[in-house]
Order: structure tokens, then C-alpha cells, then sequence
């Protein structure tokens, strides 16, 4: 029987996924946007899960603010990437050092 | 209540948002040309916005089910924010004109910021918390990178995406786990949940729900150690832009903090004392230490103002009404001190009109241009606390409030700290009085920032202990809304 706890530890697994993701990757930024989803999401098991479980319909009016927020921000994300790739050439994360820091 | 009166209560920012996307329309067919009048009219929708808080959205409580708090304690907050939002779109364009970058959606960006803003102190419920918040920060990661051909503002923007996207999400997973383990995303219900004694995993689940909540918000104010994005994003946006970030989001993000901390999880005061405590010291020391190796006034300005979130954040400690109204005084007085030190900032341009941003080009100042070295060291010893002016009238207020719940030996160790800080801020005032003068800036030639800046230095200055009573008035009615 798959009970809430299986959902909250999938969820919890993602969003460490998640920031492990931004932190760890020293690669490249578009990588970064992936990971920032892959938070909002592990947040959307989250309330689904702990809405489906209390039998309250505010989680998943929630998740659906979170799913358009976060289209909303992919949307600004890409667009900042591309003029940064116009001035610079690369988006490699660890050429992301104009200033110390 | 009715749907009608609720929508009263929003009128401010059904006001901003209806006039912004208009503005939009207007931007859109009118192109740059119309810049200058979508300025204004933008600028007389904050002050429109302004007034309305005279109405029933300054005190008509409850509206929407719960999700919207139109309380004193949002209309103090709203009011600093429309001011710092205005000053932001009226110092722009003299600022962009130089480099061609001035654009029509830039006041536009700025109203929808303050829309969020305003969801945000008037929030009641996470979900509006959460919207208004994004709001704010969506408007703010484009403004970060709004000069598109400057690599460094570029450079801001993707940071600050980033970083502010993360702590969102943060923020979120915290939300989602209150949420889960309370049942109920109202402040009220919150409350009412943390006020009864739980089992022990339910117990521990909103713990971690309170910690993830803190550290989100913690990340929006820039308190240490979630503070490594402020620099960088200070000194990589356009100045009018850091005028904008430094004052307007972090009182909004501040008055959050405030309304999630007494108002949803007051009853738990003792779990996130600690918390606050801990960023409160952390700031107010590596605010004070890190800024000392700065040569760019507007990084040291950030450190300036992590080191002031971090002096505000002791208010919260006692988690009373009078530590939530020295929040609220120092907040208003933090504004005028930080738009005052931009303003001067924005002053900082050479002969040929080139912004120019290293601590040694204020060498001399007192002798080329003494009104405004003398302004500037008004900001600056303000913004250190240091007696006279007014800027140590809230530190005294914060560590008041801390000694009446017998935190004493925190005040203590608060006030020292205040003297790491004092260091750099004396720095500067030596450059501009004792240093032989560097190159002298190109004359301003705008009466409004020379009267902005006045103004300011007016506000800072001893003659500001006139509005004691009044100000401590207004943010004690404001702090016992939330209580």
C-alpha cells in the first residue's frame, strides 16, 4: 500500500535532487533551469499528495498557481539567458564571473 | 463580506494593475517616444495608489475569504513602497539616457513589482503570499538585466534569477509542508494549528516546514547567510534598478517576514527565535566586515544594507508588538537613508557623463561639491547610527524592544557589532573630506534629485526627531494590527 510518506520522501528525494542540482553543476546554466523545475515539481507531489490525503482541494488549486508561476519563470529564465549568451558567447557556469563573487 | 467590498479593499493595487497593463498597451504602440509620459502617468498611479490607502484598503480588514488583509500594518508598509517605487522611475531616465538603454516598459516593470509588493504585505494566506511574491521578483529579475547590451547587468539579472528562483522554491517547499501538516494555508488557521501541542513526526514536520518557510523569506531580505546574491546583483544593475532592490522588495520582504512570523506562526515564537536571532547577528557582523574591502560603492552599499536587514531583524526578535513597530520605524527611516545614498550615487558621473562607481572618485568631494559630500556624510553616519541624526533613533527603538523581554546580553552584543560597521561608513567620509581631490563629477543639472537628495538629507537629519511621535504612532497602530 502506498501510503503519504512514499510521496513525501519521492518529493523530498527531488527537491535535494534539485538544489544538489543548482549547487553542485558546474557545467552549464540551461542545466540550472532544469533543476529550479525539478523543485517546483517535487513542491507539486507535495501539495497534491498532502491534498489527496487531508480530502482539502486548496493543495491542488495551489499546484496549479505553482505550474503557471513556473511557466511564467522559465519563460524570464530563457529570455535573461539569451541576452547574456548575445553579450558572452558561452554559458558555461563557470564563466559567470564579471563580478567576484 | 461581498465580493464588492472585498474588491475595495484591493483598490490600490486593482489601480497599479489595471494602470500597468494599460501602460503596456501604450508602450506598445507608442514605442519609446512615450517613455517620458508613461513615467509620469506611472508616477501619479503610485501616488493615486497612495491616497487610496486613505480608503477602506488602509483599515477594512478581511476580504476575499481570507486571502487579503487590508490592515494599518499593510498601508505603512504600501505607502514606503509606493514612495520607493516613485523615486526609482523618477531618477530613471537621466540615468539611461546617457547609454540609449532608457525604454518605455521600465516604469511599467516597476508598477507590476509594486502590485506584488502590495499582495505581498497584504497577504492573509500562502497561496496570495505566493503570487504576490512572485509578482515582485518576476517584474525584478528583467529590471536586474535591463541595460540588455551590458554584459555585467546581464550577468545580475541571471544571478538573481537563479538565486531568487531558488529561494522560491524554498519558500514553496516550506509552504507545501505547513500546508500538509496543518491542513490549512489561512495565517489564521496556521496559527490556530501551531498553537496546540503535536505527535511527534506531525511535530516535526512543521518544524521543517517553518524552517524551509524562514529560509526563503530570509533569502528575499538578503539576511546572512542567504545574502551571497546581494552584492553581485547591486553592483551588476543599472544604479536606478539597485535604488529600486535596496529599498522598495526589502521592505515588502521584510513586512512578509514580519506578518508570516507573528501573524500564522506566532504561537511558535520560541522555534523561530533562534532562527532569527542567528541571521540577525550573522548579518549585522559579515554586513560589517565584508564591506571593508569594497572599492565599488554600490557593493558596499549592499553590505550596508545586509548589515541594516540584519539590525531591522533584531525588532522581530522579541516577536511583540513593540519589537514589530521599531521594525516598522526603522523601515522608514532605512528608506530614506538608502534612496538618499543612490541618489548621491547617481550623482557620480565624469566629464563626459560616464557613471562612474569606485569609492576613490568620491575623494575630495567636500571641495568640489560640498552640498553633496555634505549630504552624502549625513546618509553615512545615519546609516551608522551615529547619535545626532536620525538613523539611530530605530537602532534604539530595536534594541529597546529586545532589552523588554530581558534579551539584554543579545542587545549587547547587537550594539557592538554596530561598531564593525560604523568603520567602513567613517571610511568613506574621510575619502570624500581628507583625501586629496580625484577628477570632479560633471554638474547634475536635475533640480528634482538635487531636491530628492535634500529632502532625504532633511529626513536623516536631527531635524527628523520632529516626527517621533507621529512616525512611533503610526507604526505602533500599524505593528497591533497584526497582533
Amino acid at each position: 500500500m502506498i501510503g503519504i510518506q512514499h510521496f513525501l520522501v519521492v518529493s523530498a528525494i527531488l527537491f535535494a535532487m534539485g538544489v544538489f542540482g543548482i549547487f553542485l553543476n558546474r557545467k552549464n546554466i540551461i542545466i540550472i533551469l532544469m533543476a529550479i523545475e525539478l523543485i517546483l515539481l517535487s513542491v507539486n507531489i507535495n501539495l497534491v499528495a498532502f491534498s489527496a490525503y487531508l480530502g482539502d482541494l486548496v493543495g491542488q488549486v495551489f499546484a496549479m498557481f505553482v505550474l503557471t508561476v513556473a511557466a511564467g519563470e522559465a519563460a524570464i529564465g530563457l529570455a535573461i539567458l539569451v541576452i547574456y549568451f548575445r553579450g558572452r558567447g558561452t554559458i558555461l557556469v563557470d564563466d559567470v564571473n564579471r563580478m567576484k563573487g | 463580506m461581498s465580493t464588492l467590498s472585498s474588491i475595495a479593499l484591493t483598490a490600490p493595487e486593482l489601480l497599479l494593475s489595471v494602470g500597468s497593463i494599460a501602460l503596456l498597451m501604450w508602450c506598445a504602440w507608442g514605442g519609446d517616444a512615450a517613455t517620458r509620459t508613461i513615467s509620469v502617468v506611472a508616477v501619479a498611479l503610485l501616488t493615486g495608489a497612495a491616497f487610496l490607502l486613505l480608503g477602506p484598503a488602509g483599515y477594512g480588514g478581511t476580504g476575499f475569504g481570507g486571502l487579503y488583509h487590508a490592515d494599518a500594518f499593510g498601508a505603512f508598509a504600501k505607502l514606503l513602497i509606493y514612495i520607493a517605487s516613485a523615486v526609482s522611475i523618477i531618477v530613471a531616465p537621466r540615468f539611461f539616457a546617457d547609454t540609449g538603454s532608457m525604454r518605455a516598459e521600465y516604469p511599467v516593470l516597476i508598477l507590476l513589482s509594486a502590485v506584488g509588493m502590495g499582495m505581498m504585505v497584504s497577504a492573509g494566506d500562502l497561496l496570495t503570499l505566493y503570487v504576490g511574491l512572485e509578482l515582485q521578483s518576476l517584474a525584478a529579475y528583467v529590471l536586474a538585466s535591463f541595460m540588455r547590451r551590458d554584459t555585467r547587468s546581464a550577468e545580475a539579472g541571471l544571478k538573481y534569477f537563479v538565486l531568487g528562483a531558488l529561494a522560491s522554491g524554498i519558500l514553496l517547499y516550506g509552504i507545501s509542508l505547513v500546508y500538509g501538516f496543518t491542513g490549512t494555508t489561512d495565517f489564521g488557521g496556521i496559527a490556530a494549528v501551531f498553537g496546540t501541542p503535536a505527535e511527534e513526526p506531525v511535530r516535526l514536520g512543521r518544524l521543517f516546514g517553518l524552517v524551509f518557510v524562514f529560509a526563503g523569506l530570509a533569502f528575499k531580505i538578503a539576511a546572512v547567510p542567504f545574502h551571497m546574491w546581494t552584492p553581485d546583483v547591486y553592483e551588476g544593475a543599472p544604479t536606478p534598478v539597485t535604488t529600486f532592490f535596496a529599498s522598495a522588495p526589502k521592505v515588502a520582504a521584510m513586512a512578509l517576514l514580519l506578518r508570516v512570523a507573528v501573524e500564522a506562526m506566532g504561537p511558535a515564537t520560541e522555534e523561530w527565535r533562534q532562527i532569527v536571532i542567528f541571521c540577525a547577528l550573522a548579518s549585522t557582523i559579515l554586513g560589517g566586515v565584508a564591506a571593508i574591502g569594497q572599492t565599488n560603492i554600490k557593493r558596499l552599499l549592499a553590505y550596508s544594507s545586509i548589515n541594516n536587514v540584519g539590525f531591522a531583524l533584531f525588532g522581530l526578535v522579541p516577536g511583540t508588538a513593540l519589537g514589530v513597530s521599531a521594525v516598522l520605524t526603522y523601515l522608514a527611516v532605512y528608506i530614506a537613508m538608502t534612496l538618499g545614498s543612490f541618489l548621491v550615487v547617481l550623482q557620480m558621473r565624469d566629464a563626459r557623463g560616464e557613471p562612474i562607481e569606485t569609492i576613490a572618485s568620491l575623494s575630495g568631494l567636500s571641495r568640489t561639491q560640498p552640498a553633496l559630500a555634505a549630504a552624502m556624510a549625513m546618509f553615512m553616519f545615519s546609516l551608522a547610527g551615529i547619535p545626532p541624526l536620525f538613523g539611530f533613533w530605530p537602532k534604539f527603538l530595536v534594541f529597546d524592544a529586545v532589552v523588554d523581554i530581558g534579551l539584554w546580553p543579545l542587545a549587547m552584543i547587537g550594539i557592538a557589532t554596530s561598531v564593525i560597521g560604523a568603520y567602513y561608513y567613517l571610511r568613506i567620509i574621510k575619502t570624500m573630506y581628507f583625501d586629496e581631490p580625484a577628477e570632479a563629477f560633471a554638474p547634475s543639472g536635475s533640480k528634482v534629485e538635487g531636491g530628492l537628495i535634500a529632502l532625504a538629507a532633511v529626513v536623516v537629519s536631527p531635524f527628523g526627531y520632529l516626527m517621533i511621535g507621529p512616525l512611533g504612532l503610526i507604526s505602533l497602530n500599524a505593528a497591533k494590527a497584526l497582533f
